[in-house]
């Protein structure tokens, strides 16, 4: 997992840029304005009358004090339409991508993990993955968003802005990445107990690389090679795993829960609650709840020597 | 009451013959030329026929003090709607209405209505059709997947029935004024 942090100025990729440019410019008019107006606040409390000066307005000072505020009020008006147009100037700037051919994603919004389809016109090079989202480098991406629950958000800050997933409705989003890297996503919208714990990666890569990782998701699961992945295997496929996950190239096939197929290459377990290593695969499988409360899986009740089989089997699956 | 397994199940082609289909569905083929004397009087008479006085009984005190855990529980409530249209229950009991399967919201329990009878339903399974599972289920999921059940069938407090669900269901609001049912 990347140490670093989420970030809308650490930007990546075109949509991202034209949203920090937008960034800048907000911050630097006000940072102006702000800066003057302290500083004639300054100059108000720095010259003080002077004790022979008259308290009764006079005509002309009343025309000098209307011209300023009139001035200011001008200004203020002038500095708004400027940030309006500015403003949407960005978000239809946000479409206007080269989109020829572009690659499509259908990601579903879950409480609380990401479903993520990679389409294709064959159903059979159709990839199911989870909460990491593998991209082509200087490649746009259409992502369609949906929902299966409540509404989520999908939100890449160095990426894109926000969209929204809304159950029953269609949403997109063009993402492109301009350089290679890992960049931190995440749900932007409350989206219940785990809400905090629905995170995910998207790690933009060479084409050929990129090419590469779809051809090999689009396998089939390993065979367990040790009578402990067989043991494993057995677990998984005898229990309540089957009833909710699915392992391509084995007879588990249910869509309730992430597809495991190849759990082992991912870099985070449970929406990037925890690192995807052994002990931590193990203390998720044998009690979810304490990982992350309120998650949807429900605590396997299995025997010390099953979970280790079945944990050794998940981690078998790259 | 018009049958519930291989002994006292009515037959059903004799019954459709006679057009009576309605309670046949979903209980089996059995080709017998007529059905029971009694199951004929009750029908001329429309009234419901009782073959047996046979009573699914309590559990044992440990599942009762389990089960007393769910029963009273939204969130585990809720927990048996997810199951169970996420296992396809649907498939056969359509939303609690019946269908391949037996009505699951209304107050005939052909099986028992008592939390261990319908915990041994889902855990054993039952003959013609019911599957058993046993190890698909952990013991949590099935007092979920109990506490639901019984819920819709009217035997829970209103105030743990989930509020509101995604399919299209035949049962009242469950803020409505309905009366409780009385179970058979």
């Amino acid at each position: 997992m990347s140490e670093k942090l989420n970030s809308a100025l650490d930007t990546a990729g075109p949509q991202a840029g034209r949203i920090e440019d937008l960034w800048w410019l907000l911050f630097g008019f006000c940072a102006v304005v702000f800066v003057a107006v302290m500083a004639v606040l300054v100059a108000a409390l720095v010259r003080r009358r002077t004790p022979d000066e008259s308290m009764e307005p006079t005509y002309a000072g009343q025309r000098t004090a209307l011209r300023y505020v009139g001035a200011g009020v001008l200004a203020t008006g002038a500095i708004l339409l400027g940030f309006l147009i500015a403003s949407v100037t960005t978000d239809r700037g946000l479409d206007e991508i080269e989109t020829g051919g572009a690659r499509v994603l259908t990601i579903t919004g879950r409480q609380w993990w990401w479903e993520i389809r990679y389409e294709d016109a064959r159903p059979d090079r159709v990839v199911v993955t989870a909460n990491e989202i593998h991209v082509p480098v200087g490649q746009p991406v259409l992502l369609r968003l949906r929902a299966s629950d409540v509404i989520h958000s999908f939100w890449v800050p160095s990426l894109a802005g926000k969209r929204d997933l809304i159950p029953g409705r269609d949403t997109g989003l063009w993402i492109q990445a301009n350089r290679p890297g890992t960049f931190q996503g995440q749900c932007a919208e409350f989206c219940g107990y785990q809400h905090a714990h629905m995170r995910f990666l998207v790690i933009a890569q060479p084409p050929a690389e990129f090419d590469a990782w779809l051809e090999g998701q689009r396998a089939s699961a390993p065979e367990p090679a040790t009578d402990e992945e067989r043991r494993g295997r057995e677990v998984f496929l005898a229990g309540s795993c089957v009833m909710c996950h699915t392992i391509r190239g084995t007879a588990a096939g249910s869509i309730v829960g992430p597809d495991l197929t190849h759990l082992a290459s991912r870099q985070t377990i449970a929406a990037g609650a925890r690192p995807n290593t052994r002990d931590h695969l193990a203390a998720w499988v044998a009690d979810p709840q304490r990982t992350k409360p309120g998650a949807r899986m429900p605590v396997p009740e299995l025997p010390p020597a099953d979970l280790q089989a079945l944990v050794t089997y998940l981690r078998s699956l790259r | 009451m018009i049958g519930d397994d291989f002994y006292s199940s009515p037959p059903a082609r004799a019954l459709a013959a006679r057009g009576r289909t309605g309670n046949v569905c979903g209980y089996g083929d059995y080709a017998q030329d007529s059905p029971p004397a009694e199951i004929v009087r009750a029908d001329a008479a429309s009234r419901t026929a009782v073959l047996s006085e046979l009573r699914a009984g309590p559990g044992n005190p440990t599942e009762r003090k389990r089960a007393s855990l769910y029963d009273d529980n939204a969130w585990a409530v809720s927990e048996g709607q997810r199951w169970f249209q996420a296992f396809n229950c649907n498939g056969c009991h359509a939303n609690g209405g019946g269908c391949i399967g037996p009505a699951l919201m209304d107050d005939v329990w052909i099986y028992g209505f008592e939390p261990e009878n319908i915990r041994a339903t889902i855990i054993e399974g039952r003959p013609n059709g019911m599957p058993s599972f046993r190890g698909r289920v952990t013991e949590q999921q099935a007092w979920e997947f109990v506490a639901y059940v019984r819920s819709l069938g009217g035997l829970l407090r209103k105030d743990v029935e989930p509020g509101r669900s995604d399919s299209t269901n035949a049962r009242l609001a469950p803020q409505s004024l309905q009366k409780p049912r009385q179970s058979e």
